[in-house]
Order: C-alpha cells, then structure tokens, then sequence
C-alpha cells in the first residue's frame, strides 16, 4: 500500500530576527546605516573589532527587547546577561559575536494566531538580543579573473532581537500567521519594521514530520527566506520531501537547506563534518543586565493597545464584523485613520469610513506600494468627502473620482468639488429642462416607452445624465421622465 | 645635561620644571638622549616618538609659562604598547600588530593628554601580556638595568626596565595576574595595579578582561598615587569600570600608619621562597611596625594555592575569544600566501602569534568547550569567588594586607623559557590580588646578591580593599619614606 503525505504531521519551530528601530548600534555610538549607506560610513572602534574598544550596551534595545516579550506575554527575567558566542569568519569582527545564551531577557511567552478562523496559540520559548554582522560582497577582478571579497562593516553591531518559537506550529499556514502575527505586533509596538523583503526581519523556521503522537523526528532549518511567501513555500517543499524520504524506506538527516525561490526547491547548504562548538561564556566587558520590576511596569505602561484587543475593540464599539475589524487592525496606521476618520460617529459611518480604507483606498495604495501613513489623503479629508456624499450634496459615483483626486493631489474634497463644478443638481429646475430637451431629441425612444416598451427609459436616462454630466441623481431624473412622458404629447 | 636631572621622582622634576630650572623640551631631550644611550642595551622600547614627544614638551612649557601646569605636565613618560595611542604604533608586543597604527586613543591617553603629559614612546612587553619576564615579545627581549642578562619581570618589562633606567620618569603598565607589581619589584620600582574597575579600560587592547587594569610603574609612592589620580573615574565606554568617587590621594597620602592593621596572610611565605626575599620583606614588616603599624601574622588566606589554577583558566579562556579578532582581515599582519582566504587567515594566526600566546588560546579554547566549560571555566568561577570572600573575611579584621611580591629576585633571561609551569610560578604571589580584583602596590624593600655577584632588587607587596587605594597608598608612602631603597638606581 501506498502511504501517503497525509499521514505525518508537520512540526515547525521558528527562530525570528527583528532588526531594532533604535537609533545608534547595539554595542556603540554609531548610527546605524540604511541600505543606500555607502560601505563602511557607520563605524567606529568598537563595530570595526579594533583592538581595545568596548561594547556598551544600547539601553533602547534593551527597552524594546522588554516591550517585545511584554506584548508576547514572556517573563522578563530580573537578571539577563551577555554572553560571548565564538567562531571565525571574516564577517564576524571581533571573532566572536556579543549574544544571550542562557540568561535571555524574555522568557516563556505566547502569541494566539487565527488560521481558518480558529483561534491556536503559539508558545515563545524566548526573546534574547543579540549584534548583527559585517556584510561580505564577492567579486572578481575583470582582467585577471581572480576572486576577492570585500567587507562592509556598517552592519555590523546593529541591534537584533530573536525571537524563538516552541515547536508548536504545525502546518505551513500557521507558520505564515504566526509570522504575520509577530510582525503586527512588533509594528504595533515600534520595534521593528519588521519589513522580511528588506531583510530587517529574518526568519528561520525548523520543520520537521512525525507520525502522530511519535518522537519529534530530524529538524531541517530553512534558511535564505525573504518573504511570507518564501516561508510558506519552502515549508510545503520540506513537508513534502521528507515525507517522500520517509515513505521510501530513508531517514531524514538533521541540516540546513537554503531556499531557492528560482528552481522551488531547499537545497541543503552545508553539511558540516563536526557540529560547531561556539563555546559561549559570560562576556567579561559588560556586567549583569539587571532589570527592576519598576523599569518593567514603566515598559508596561508604554504598552500600547496590541493587534488582538483592536480588533476586539473595534466590533465591539463600531460594530464592525470581524473581518473588517481584523483588516483594520493590522497596522496602527491603518487603524489610527480609520477612528480618527470615524471620530466617534455612528455603526453606519464606521462601516462607511471601513468601506472606504479596504476598498478604493487600499486599491489606490496597493497600486503605489504605498503606506496608508504615507498617503496625502488625511482623515480628516475622508471625514468631509464622505459628509459631501451623505448631504447628497454628491453622488457616490462623484465621491469616487474626488478621491481619485485627494489621493493623487492631497486636496480638500470640497475645494475639488467646487472647482470642478461637480455638486448634485437638486434644483430640479435644471433637470427638468434637461428632461424636456431629450424628449424632444429622442422621439423614438420616447414612443418605443409610449408603445409599452418599458426597458427605453434607460436608454434616456443615460441621456439625461450625460446632459447634466452626472450631476443629478438617477432616481430624481427617472422619476421626472415618467411624470413628463406621462403627459400627453 | 646631567643624568642626575633624569634619576629624579616626577615631583621634583615637576618642581624644577615650575621653578623655571628647566624646561619640558629640555628633559624630553635629555631623556631621548639617554634613550639613545642605554636602550640598545635595555631593549626597553618598540617603538619611540620623538617628533611628538618634542611638540607635548613645548606646548608642556606653554602650560606651565600660563600657570596651568599639574604634576604630570611636562613629565616625559612611557607607554605600555598595550595601550592604543593615535597615531603612534602600537603592537602589545606581538608581529601579528607589527604594522598597526591605531585610529583612536585610549581613555587613559586622553586623559593624560589632558594634563599635557610628554609620551616618549610605546614600552616592550610579553606579547599581549602573555608572559612574566618580557622575553615573549616579537621585538626580543627586555634586559634588567640591574642585570642586563636578567629579566626586568613581566609582562610590563619595557615599562619597569624605562623607570628603573632613566628613560621615563614614570610609565603605563597593565597588571592581569601581576604584570605591573612583578616587574615593578624586579626591576626596583613601585608598581601600582588599581582596583578592577577603577581605570578605564577602553583602548587597552583586552588579555583577560574580567582581570586587566591598567597601572603605573614610578619612582616613588607619591608618583603612583599621583598618575592614579589623573587616570582613574568611571568611563561610560568601558561599562565595567566602576561610577564611584576618586578621593584626593595627595591629602591622605602622609598620614602614616599608626593604629593601622596590618594583616600579614602566611600562605604568602611559599615554599621555595629566596631567603634574602623572606627576610626583605620581614624586616620592612618589622619597620612598618616601628612606625606604628598593628602587625598581626595570624592571617590565613587558605585557598591562595588554588589561585594559580583559577588564574590559568579564566586568562586563556578569556584571551582566547579576544584574541580571535586578529585574523588580518582588517589591519595588522595579514598573510597572503595561503591561496585561500580562509588558509590566510590561518597563516596570520600562525606566523603571527608567538608561542607563549598559541598556547594560551589553545588552554582557553579547551577550557571552554563543550564538555569541559563546567569541570573548568565555571569551577574556576566557583573557586574566585571563594577567593574574594576569604579576602573579604581578611579586610574585616584588617585594613591592608602585606606580603613578598615574587618569591625569588630577577632570574637570567632564558633561565625559565623551556618550562612554562616554573615560569607561571612567579606570579603566584600577585595572582590572587587579581583574582579579587584587589588593588596591589610594590614598593622596593632591599636587596639581594645573587650567585653571579648582581644586585638585585626585591619588593614589598600591600594590598587594600577594593577602591582602597588611599590607604594602600598611606602604608606603601610611610614605609618608603622610612627607607632609602626608592632612591638607588642601577649601575647601567
Ligand atoms: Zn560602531
């Protein structure tokens, strides 16, 4: 009999890095670079690895670190320390880099993710700090041929945080939650970025199958993942594989396979002859990081309302349904807009502004590749494009083209409104000589109506409107054809 | 000028440089003469900054013309070259730095240039401070002054052997396990090693970082405190060093020693010990008793055999992950016939260490692997801290400790080179002190004659409580000051 995938289940642990949203490095004074920083402009003694320079430790990391497990619902410990974590490569520029082995400053927490609508939580084995690398770029002399590499030391020092998953997760859809639930949450609290594609978060997840209720089996570590999309595939691939190895009689080897989002395939990346001993030991420059309960509850007061109780929050006093509440909630940003668009106005005006953020908004966004703080479009305009609409002073289908405009100017709705002559005509003074005027130039489509043919209105209805150039409201101008046809000829 | 301007204390060479009897570009010159004179005998520098040295001196006479001179101001001093100073070279005394210019002063460079200090040079030392008789440099030798077929002690040889020559008023040293109090006794100088965390570390290229201190090889007690005073406070780029308050070290400094208790710890009298050693150091204790000192030698620090052990396990293991930044990589030595990057940055470890500090990695590379971090690293921790609780249990009774500084006087360059064990040996006095990041003072206490007919100087050790520098400092002054051994130079 053939066995098939099905009958193993999938474990996943997944190790994330955040790159920090401090503004110096971990260790030293230097600012840190962005991606357009040319090579080595931020750095100093101590992220060069010179001789005698020391390392101090960033107090904001420190504080973000706090904030991090409090949202993860982690123990902070009293007492954290810094350990040394020893290996060469060219990279690394002291030869060891500056970590947390066994006092990390966040332990045992929890993260609930949703996929399919139920509710599963995610245990947090621990969030630790830790120094990022130099950046290795390899090149080759174009006239000998022959291969070099050069360092860029401006990432070395920068601020990481790890976040450590139990093995908890059990299906490619769930690592993806679980990792789009910590990035919410570390924007949501202003750690990170968290941006994968730009590589200032870094995850690493560990799969590994197992018949039900059996002994975790070998873990493969995924490495080279820059997206969600990356993680998700290259879990899939995985599953797959070792399921394949399994049911033909082999054993899945414990190693690390690199993504390759070219071929679809994790391809192993070096099996090393003997597992590396990083021979960790307390770092002897910094002392102890004591953390007070008073600093923690200060941190905690900084908490701010976290992804999960917005949502909540959001059906509970808009009465928005739970997928809008969910959409809105997924950035402060996008959630900050809509109540300040909403400001305290009724269920129907919430689900309006609602309609508005995830419909032609995040069209118009998504287009850009933009960020809702980013847009031109304040709340405050949305707020009055959406009053011009309700005192039927325009149509919904003028509201949308003012949009259009706001978004792509930054102008106030009413001033685009006035400019562009486009409020509702109510006077029906206007209208009526509209209608009266396509009756006239329509006299087949005004005897086909005659004749019984009720589907001709239509047609001069769209006249009507064209003469009006969509000022008028298509009931105002059907109700007026009808009363004027009524009339003998 | 005569040499005699040279065998002067920094205070009274202050003291002729504000009276107007001399000037600072004067004794930086007759110090570089002397340079020229001796060192090629001593061996004592790497390398030497005269054009810098020349222009600190002028703007030196400047300050004291505009009476804003210090003791330090004008005071042609030496620089241990485990110390990085800004564009000066500095190589800790290894080939694999032979080339390295640091871009950055050290926090106890900038601090002396405050004071408008005269640097003559960057002093020879055991290769990244790896070493007890200056004979691991890269740079060969240091010779005693006293001797010149012995060693001056280790590992600030080129510090002592430039105080003890006339080639520095006074220098910078380092002490890890005693490498500013052994050579300072060798060499018949006072040798100051702080308290751990008293002087900033920053820009003292790392040995054993949870032990290295920087501190001052001088002429006198007075000098001693006098260069602490301008070097020690808290640092925030070196978060180990300590936001206590500095006292004035001057104001205390002559208040003598009665009613003090002296504590005199008898494991310090080893096995082994010289005799002439055992009696310099008795006598002094008998002295200090004569000036009032409570003596009491009922004193046990049982578990100071078990320092040595500790020492030699927590050093390496430490030195072993500060040491593994030098890859040629980024500066220094860098080999480049390996074919690949990784068989360069090999060949850069192997032809640019020396042996002493190969073996050193590999002891702490050991002590820390999987498997052996426990029965070694942390036991080692485990056995410290035991020894800092007797030394605590000690300075409830006592408020100094005194003791011998080594157990025997200089010994002949190469007597201990094949025997490593016999060479770790004589820094078994020193190392506890260390160990409890005590602070630790040499004062000359005598002399001994040795078979061959040389002179040799021997040192008294006093050791205070943590940041106790000021009484360290008291004792170590009045038994100086009662004595004329501070005032012999060497025949050289
Ligand atoms: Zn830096």
């Amino acid at each position: 009999m053939t066995r098939t995938a099905t009958r193993y289940e999938t474990v996943i642990g997944v190790e994330v890095h955040a790159q920090l949203l401090t503004r110096s490095k971990m260790f030293c004074s230097c600012s840190q670079p962005t991606p357009e920083s040319p090579p080595n402009t931020h750095v100093d003694p101590t992220c060069l690895g010179m001789p005698g320079a020391m390392p101090v430790i960033n107090r904001l990391a420190v504080e973000l670190t706090i904030l991090s497990g409090l949202a993860l619902n982690c123990e902070i410990a009293a007492e954290a320390k810094f350990d040394r974590k020893n290996y060469h490569y060219p990279d690394l520029m002291k030869g060891y880099q500056i970590s947390e082995y066994d006092m990390p400053i966040c332990t045992n927490g929890w993260l609930d993710i949703e996929v399919d609508g139920q509710t599963k939580r995610i245990g947090i084995t621990r969030v630790h700090l830790e120094e990022d690398t130099a950046r290795l770029q390899h090149a080759k002399d174009p006239s000998t041929g022959e291969q070099y590499s050069l360092v860029d030391v401006n990432r070395s020092g920068v601020p990481l945080m790890e976040v450590v998953s139990e093995p908890d997760i059990r299906s490619a859809e769930e690592a993806r939650a679980y990792l789009q639930a910590l990035r919410r949450i570390l924007r949501y609290i202003g750690a990170s970025q968290a941006n994968m594609d730009e590589g200032n978060m870094r995850c690493e997840p560990n799969v590994s199958i197992r018949e039900p209720g059996a002994e975790f089996g070998q873990k493969v570590e995924l490495k080279n993942i820059n997206s969600f999309k990356h993680a998700f595939d290259a879990i899939k691939f995985e599953e797959k594989r070792q399921a394949e190895v399994l049911d033909s009689g082999g054993t899945v080897a414990q190693e690390t396979r690199g993504w390759r989002e070219d071929i679809g395939e994790a391809v192993p990346q070096r099996t090393k002859e003997f597992a590396e001993d990083y021979r960790y030991f307390p770092e002897p420059d910094l002392p102890p990081l004591l953390i007070s309960r008073e600093w923690v509850e200060e941190m905690r007061a900084r908490l701010p309302e976290l992804p999960d109780a917005k949502r909540a929050r959001f059906q509970e006093q808009y009465g928005l349904t739970a997928y809008d509440a969910r959409v809105l909630a997924e950035s402060t940003a996008r959630a900050d807009f809509f109540e300040a668009a909403t400001a305290g106005g009724s269920a129907e005006r919430a689900k309006t502004v609602s309609n508005w953020i995830t419909g032609d908004f995040a069209r118009l966004l998504n287009a850009e590749n933009a960020e809702i703080q980013n847009a031109r479009v304040t709340p405050e305009s949305l707020a009055a494009l959406i009053d011009l609409q309700e005192a039927g002073t325009i149509s919904g289908k003028t509201a949308k083209a003012v949009f259009e405009e706001m978004f792509a100017l930054g102008k106030a709705p009413g001033e685009i409104v006035k400019e562009k002559g486009l409020e509702q005509i109510t006077s029906s003074d206007e209208v009526v000589t509209s209608v009266e005027k396509v009756i006239a130039d329509n006299a087949k489509a005004v005897e086909d109506y005659r004749g019984g043919k009720e589907e001709a209105i239509k047609f001069l209805v769209g006249q009507v409107m064209r003469e009006t150039r969509g000022r008028a409201s298509p009931d105002v101008i059907t109700e007026l054809l009808k009363e004027k046809l009524a009339e003998k000829p | 000028m005569a040499d005699d301007v040279l065998r002067l204390t920094m205070h009274q060479a202050a003291g002729l440089l504000r009276g107007g009897k001399v000037s600072s570009v004067e004794l930086t010159q007759a110090t570089f003469e002397r340079m020229r004179a001796v060192n090629e005998q001593v061996n004592a520098f790497i390398t030497e900054s005269e054009e810098e040295a020349l222009a600190q001196a002028a703007r030196a006479d400047q300050m004291i013309a505009d009476g804003e001179e210090n003791p330090l101001t004008g005071i042609p001093a030496a620089i241990k070259d485990a110390i990085v100073t800004k564009g000066v070279r500095t190589t800790a005394g290894s080939r694999i730095l032979e080339p390295f210019v640091p871009v950055y002063d050290a926090n106890v460079i900038t601090l002396l240039k405050e004071t408008g200090f005269v640097m003559v040079g960057k002093t020879n030392m055991d290769e990244f401070a790896m070493g007890s008789s200056g004979e691991n440099s890269a740079y060969g030798p240091t010779h005693n002054p006293w001797a010149l077929d012995r060693v001056p002690g280790g590992s600030s040889a080129g510090s002592a052997a430039a105080v003890a020559s006339g080639m520095a008023y006074w220098a910078l040293g380092s002490d890890t396990g005693g490498s500013v109090r052994q050579p300072g006794a060798l060499s018949g100088v006072v040798g100051l090693k702080p308290t751990y965390g008293r002087v900033s570390r920053y820009g003292l290229i790392a040995f054993g970082s949870s032990l290295d201190q920087i501190g001052a090889l001088t002429r006198s007690v007075r000098d001693a405190a006098t260069v602490l005073q301008a070097i020690a406070g808290h640092d925030q780029r070196d978060s180990t060093s300590v936001p206590i308050e500095v006292p004035d070290y001057n104001a205390t400094i002559g208040d003598g020693v009665k009613g003090l208790r002296v504590g005199v710890p008898r494991e310090y009298f080893v096995e082994g010990m010289d005799s002439d050693v055992r009696e310099a150091v008795e006598k002094a204790i008998a002295q200090l008793e004569g000036l009032g000192a409570e003596i009491d030698t009922d004193v046990s620090l049982p578990s100071t055999a078990h320092a040595l052990s500790v020492y030699y396990i927590i050093a390496p293991s430490e030195a072993s992950a500060n040491l593994a930044r030098y890859d040629g990589v980024k500066y220094g030595f860098s080999y480049d016939e390996g074919g690949s990057m990784w068989a360069d940055m090999e060949g850069t470890r192997q032809y640019g260490f020396g042996e002493e500090v190969k073996r050193r990695i590999m002891i702490g590379t050991y002590a820390l692997s999987t498997g052996y971090y426990d029965a070694y690293y942390v036991k080692a921790q485990k056995v410290r801290t035991l020894i800092r609780r007797e030394f605590d249990a000690a300075f409830e009774k006592h408020d100094v400790l005194v003791a011998p500084v080594t157990p025997t006087a200089a010994f002949k360059i190469g007597e201990k080179t094949d025997d490593p064990l016999q060479m770790y040996l004589n820094d078994v006095l020193t190392i506890p002190v260390s160990i409890a990041g005590l602070p630790g003072i040499s004062v000359p206490c005598g002399f001994t004659t040795a078979d061959d007919g040389a002179r040799l100087p021997i040192g008294l050790q006093v050791i205070a409580k943590p940041f106790d520098e000021a009484t360290m400092f008291r004792v170590a002054h009045a038994y100086e000051q009662s004595t004329t051994w501070h005032e012999e130079f060497p025949p050289l």
